[in-house]
């Protein structure tokens, strides 16, 4: 129960940090905001690669922890890039 | 790896996800910030992989080759008109990987050697305690069938936003009950859950609840209409976020948790500052209504008689006697492909002294600050693109604003007609400078299907046709002059 405690406050100071964040994102850089953010909840792929990777689990297992490691590495890489890609086409003269 | 080392490197991982957002609170340490949090995820993968538990690899590496494959792809192919269809594919995909994540976490204790489908749906005797001691058990179990709801709604919503956006779907419709069926949709996708939670050995209810909860995706979508869209990939953003972090509640991983309420919040600001912008509550989006219609306008008696019409070149020597002027761009711009030959009529200008500005209304373009991204692809320095609340007091002092592919972010109803369905909405007040030139193929009302009075005003120049053709014919009067 603990445990659970310790994860419901990360995610409720984390929920805070976020809109202390967000919030100083100016409007020029939205759509990169949203790609980016795309590019970090890809983070589920660190739980995509513990389910297709294990070894005591029945073929499902690892079938739908490879749908889960394709579908996180697009938005991994996808996001990343594309956002690489807009962010330096903004340029001051 | 001790998972006390591995813990450690998931904080490390979680401070350079916000340092990276954090990079992006200026365009100046925008791309480092970007990378900053790639180099994040590089290390929380890395040290996954050294985990004990990982021993399989075969999955892994096919999973991770299609999946660059695809990402790379996309990213580098995708025109900045796209990029909304883009990050429309990368919100589902994110749903559908904490969806797929949960049900091989469920799947892994259920640990039933099936050879066919048949032999999944064979209840087994199982109880919560078997995903973890005690409460946490249950916790586990309603973390698994809410990740399992949220990341469903958020795969085929997202590809309906896709298709949306992409032009595959252009109708408007959802149940024949409206919210009422989805509403009853949604009371069938709770049930399952609470089954579930009640005997979590019957696969059959977990199967249920995935086949539920992506019908609802695709009915809470479906009604949506075009304009709207900004709203609705902003919400779906902020799923796939909250879908994230509901995983990490499924497997005690901190990083997930970190990154995926960042994620989530990120989307619910985004869809609150587009809301505002529309003057639109959230439920009033996600319901498919436009406001009540108010009185009638009729646009004859609004136009006839009252506007005037210009030729390009007779704006050019409007143009060389300005000062300053603002140019407010909206999506048709960008759909006429005008965006770089709107930046050379801007240079023309910059060239004989003249100060430019560009107003941008945050609903400009198909997803929050898409109509910056298009004008930054054409080289407009990003320093001249000014917000609404910022270019607004400077309209007094501009000599020209030209309105080109923009509508009803320019309509002065929304701030004076009390019985008009945008009143309320805030606009650019392009019609406090001294002179407007509106440049559109006819008269015709952008979405709001409403009459814009500034276009029948004394001081307004309508330039009607293509909207490239039009400016390249403006910059090149403007050079000769």
């Amino acid at each position: 129960m603990e445990t659970l405690i310790l994860l419901l406050a990360l995610f409720v100071l984390s929920l805070f940090l976020g809109v202390e964040l967000i919030v100083k994102v100016p409007p020029t850089l939205h759509t990169p905001l949203m790609s980016g953010t795309n590019a970090v909840s890809g983070i589920t792929l660190v739980g995509a690669l513990l389910a297709a990777g294990s070894d005591s689990s029945p073929m499902l297992v690892n079938f739908l922890g490879f749908l889960a490691v394709t579908f996180a590495t697009i938005n991994v890489v996808g996001g990343y890039l594309v956002t690489n890609r807009m962010l330096s086409m903004f340029k001051r003269k | 790896m001790s998972p006390t080392i591995v813990n450690l490197v998931y904080l490390v991982a979680g401070i350079l996800f916000i340092l990276g957002i954090k990079g992006l609170t200026k365009p100046t340490t925008a791309v480092r910030g970007n990378m900053l949090s790639a180099i994040g995820m590089l290390i929380a993968v890395t040290v996954t992989l050294l985990d004990s538990e990982v021993v399989n690899f075969a999955y892994i590496l096919a999973g991770a080759l299609a999946g660059s494959l695809i990402g790379a792809v996309m990213a580098l192919r995708i025109q900045m008109t796209s990029v909304p269809q883009m990050v429309a594919l990368l919100n589902g995909f994110g749903g559908g990987a904490s969806l797929t994540i949960a049900l091989a976490e469920y799947f892994s204790v259920l640990d039933v050697d099936a050879k066919s489908f048949s032999d999944l749906l064979v209840p087994v005797a199982l109880h919560s305690g078997a995903f973890g001691v005690a409460e946490e058990g249950t916790v586990a179990l309603i973390s698994i069938a809410l990740t399992v709801l949220i990341g469903a709604v958020t795969l085929t919503g997202s590809l309906v936003a896709f298709a949306k956006l992409q032009g595959l779907i252009k109708k408007s419709h959802g149940l024949p009950g409206g919210p009422i069926g989805n509403g009853l949709i949604l009371v069938g996708a709770l049930v399952a859950l609470g089954c579930l939670i009640v005997n979590p050995g019957q696969a059959v209810l977990i199967l249920s609840l995935v086949a539920i909860a992506l019908l609802l995706g695709l009915f809470l979508v479906m009604p949506i209409g075009g304009a709207d869209m900004p709203v609705v990939i902003a919400l779906l953003n902020s799923y796939s976020g909250i879908a994230a972090a509901l995983a990490g509640f499924i497997l005690g991983n901190t990083v997930l948790i970190v990154a995926g309420s960042l994620v989530g919040t990120s989307g619910l600001i985004l869809t609150r500052i587009m809301c505002v912008a529309m003057n639109r509550s959230l439920a009033n989006v996600l319901l498919g209504k436009m406001a009540a219609s108010g009185d009638i306008v009729d646009a004859d008696e609004i136009y006839a008689g009252k506007v005037t019409s210009a030729q390009p070149d007779e704006v050019a020597m409007m143009l060389e006697a300005a000062k300053r002027v603002v140019i407010v761009p909206g999506y048709g711009m960008a759909m006429a492909q005008a965006q770089h030959a709107v930046r050379e009529l801007a240079d023309a200008m910059q060239a004989k002294g003249i100060d430019v500005e560009y107003g941008i209304h945050p609903v400009a373009g198909r997803m929050p600050g898409h109509m910056n991204v298009l004008l930054a692809e054409a080289e407009v320095p990003y320093d001249k693109l000014i917000e609404m609340d910022r270019i607004n007091p400077t309209f007094e002092d501009t000599d020209i604003v030209i309105v080109i592919g923009a509508n009803d972010v320019t309509n002065p109803m929304a701030r004076e007609s009390e019985g008009s369905p945008i009143y309320g909405m805030p606009i650019l007040n392009v019609d406090k400078a001294k002179n407007v030139v509106v440049i559109k193929r006819s008269l015709s009302p952008g979405f709001s299907g409403l009459p814009n009075p500034l276009f029948a005003m004394d001081h307004t120049l309508m330039v009607y046709g293509d909207g490239k053709k039009a400016v390249i014919e403006m910059t090149t009067a403007l050079n000769q002059a």
